[in-house]
């Protein structure tokens, strides 16, 4: 009994010592910040800076939850991922179903479909920046003239920029569901085909649900993507017309009240709520959504 | 129900000749069963028939239609899967009407059939679960259900046995056995197992390489194989072939004169090669020399494996009370001539004529 105690004490001391740099990667980096913003949420900047922050208990995240300010945030966000994550899954999964042929060349149009992936956010900023620019960019061209400019528009703006995150998105979500499409289970299809699934019936009631795991994948990556969205927004509408232009959604709200207003305070309130609400969003999704999946071999 | 016709059919996938002008009549009512090693062609031709592959040239027919540019689902063939292929999202029930659905039989005639195809294969108690809440047996019943609810044309069974336990797919076997006896259903069952094709089919197709090797029943095939192959791949163990020289009505066999029966008809003189199968050999005072290597038990029998002068193995079945040689034992072989078969050396064609 003494010998295989110690030798479990043994096999516990190896996994710990094991875990151990990742541990203190992660204490120093996620964890230690992640207590720290608790406590920064309970402080109040000063007016001026160089007075020290004093200790405002849970006054200023009443005062910031309460804001039109952060209303709107929470609207623009929400409407945000509301215009990414189907649209993103749907072109994804339409993409991946095109591609899904055996065609000479198809390895090509597999590549262009999922290059997004690697194209970084500020390149595909610039390059949807200057299509929708009033002077040289599609509209003039097609001979439309939106005033004011759609990036400056407060209807506008925000669907342009999710416009781009879809296009972003595209090139992973593609993947994901190539990923899924050659992993369902060839004999099932052909089952289907003998059985008389027609196209219509074949997808709604064979390939969708054989799929479900793919797309509830896809719909958590999605998501927590489009909640984290930044570039676009900084390089294309920018700090100062953000608010006036709907655009500042939760993440950009943190960025701003950090670092252009330089209210840490705000900024740990801010992103403590980012926290909540992506926390119940995939708990959410993992209870009601993931009971409703099927995976392979059930 | 209908026969279902091979008319110079040939497949290839990129180079490689998976079928090679096959011609084959399955009739009306009848289980025939495709039977070879993998990589024969033999699922190959069945997905033919379920319109899941399309033959390079030739036509197939069910009926009287040629179904080369028919739509599977418009084939009336139902198909049973090695895997089973169930719907894993959808309830047995669901699983089962779901050709039904397709077809849009109204729901009274679909509960009415889901609820016969159940009683028939034991199912009904099962019918609100899920594929995943079963075992594999009781899958591949429901597999069997769903295909015999569309009351199809054709049957096309690919290996649905093979993922079973040894003592469930005996089961089974019986249990499809007297389903297709019953329903009449012209079947197409492919297998690798002998043993499958021996107690299945009222007829085998024993294919190799793409080619159909010879078409016959059961017990027919087993007395009569048409080349080496077909003798050394149906039994088990399979016939023992040996190389001998034939010299008017004797043979030559490692320098042991084996007298060759009337009833083998006019073998040429030369090279061959006799097929004995193991039950016609045994070990006496007097015969081939041979050595032993190997002893296997099995109970009611023992199958002795010997090893001839140049290594040649010839397997000598026993029953249970005979002697037990020991192994690396010197025996002699003899061989009973009344169950000589002889093939020619060359091409491994069955010469001569007689069992």
């Amino acid at each position: 009994m003494t010998a295989g105690r110690t030798r479990k004490l043994k096999e516990w001391g190896l996994a710990y010592l094991l875990l151990l740099p990742a541990l203190v990667v992660f204490a120093i980096f996620t964890f230690y910040p992640f207590l720290k913003n608790f406590k920064l949420a309970l402080y109040q900047n000063p007016p001026y800076p160089g007075l020290p922050s004093h200790y405002v208990g849970l006054h200023q995240v009443g005062s910031v939850l309460s804001s039109t300010q952060f209303h709107q945030s929470l609207i623009s966000t929400l409407l945000y991922v509301l215009m990414v994550v189907p649209v993103g899954l749907l072109g994804g999964l339409l993409l991946a179903l095109a591609a899904h042929r055996a065609i000479r060349g198809m390895a090509w149009f597999r590549l262009i479909f999922s290059s997004t992936v690697v194209t970084s956010v500020a390149v595909a900023a610039v390059v949807f920046g200057t299509l929708m620019d009033p002077v040289v960019g599609l509209f003039p061209w097609l001979g439309v003239n939106p005033h004011p400019a759609i990036l400056q528009n407060p209807t506008w703006a925000l669907p342009a920029v999710s416009l781009i995150a879809v296009w972003q998105f595209l090139g992973l979500s593609f993947v994901i569901m190539t990923a899924g499409l050659q992993s369902l289970p060839e004999e099932i299809l052909e089952a289907a085909r003998l059985d008389g699934a027609g196209g219509w019936a074949m997808f709604w009631r064979v390939t969708v649900p054989l799929l479900s795991p793919t797309l509830f994948f896809g719909l958590v990556v999605g998501t927590i993507y489009a909640f984290q969205s930044f570039g676009q927004i900084d390089i294309l509408i920018g700090p100062q017309n953000s608010q006036f232009t709907h655009t500042d959604v939760l993440l950009y709200a943190v960025y701003q009240a950090l670092s252009i207003k330089n209210d840490p305070g705000v900024a740990a309130v801010l992103s403590i709520v980012l926290f909540a609400i992506l926390l119940v969003f995939t708990l959410a999704q993992l209870r009601f959504l993931e009971r409703r999946v099927t995976y392979a071999g059930d | 129900m209908a026969r279902v016709n091979f008319d110079g059919v040939s497949k290839s996938f990129g180079g490689t000749l998976a079928v090679d002008d096959l011609n084959l009549e399955v009739h009306d009512g009848e289980l025939l069963v495709l039977l070879g090693p993998s990589g024969c062609g033999k699922t190959t031709a069945l997905r033919m028939v379920a319109g899941l592959e399309d033959p390079s040239s030739g036509t197939v027919s069910i009926g009287d239609t040629v179904v080369n540019d028919v739509e599977p689902k418009d084939r009336d063939v139902a198909m049973v899967f090695q895997s089973y292929a169930l719907y894993p999202h959808m309830t047995l029930r669901r699983n089962i009407e779901f050709p039904l659905r397709q077809q849009r039989v109204t729901t009274e005639e679909r509960d009415r059939r889901v609820e016969e195809a159940a009683t028939t294969l034991g199912l009904t108690d099962l019918l609100e679960r899920k594929p995943g809440q079963l075992s594999g047996g009781q899958r591949q019943r429901v597999a069997l259900a769903r295909a015999i609810v569309r009351d199809p044309q054709v049957f096309l069974m690919d290996e649905p046995l093979s993922n079973l336990d040894a003592t469930l797919r005996i089961q089974t076997r019986a249990d499809i056995v007297s389903l297709q006896r019953r329903l009449g259903t012209t079947t197409i069952y492919v297998t690798h197992d002998q043993v499958e094709a021996m107690t299945m089919g009222h007829r085998i197709a024993v294919m190799r390489g793409g080619r159909l090797q010879q078409v016959a029943a059961p017990q027919d095939l087993y007395e009569h194989p048409a080349n080496t192959f077909v003798a050394s791949f149906l039994g088990s163990p399979g016939m023992n072939l040996i190389p001998a020289t034939v010299d008017g009505a004797s043979a030559t066999v490692y320098g042991t004169t084996v007298e060759l029966p009337a009833a083998l008809g006019r073998v040429p003189p030369g090279p061959v090669t006799l097929g004995v199968r193991p039950e016609a050999a045994s070990l006496a005072p007097t015969g081939i020399p041979a050595s032993v290597t190997l002893v296997e038990q099995l109970g009611a029998e023992t199958h002795v494996i010997c090893s001839l002068a140049d290594a040649t193995r010839v397997v000598v079945r026993q029953g249970h009370q005979a002697a037990r040689p020991d192994l690396g034992e010197a025996v002699t072989i003899l061989i009973d001539p009344d169950h000589l078969h002889a093939f020619d050396a060359a091409t491994g064609e069955r010469v001569g004529a007689g069992r």
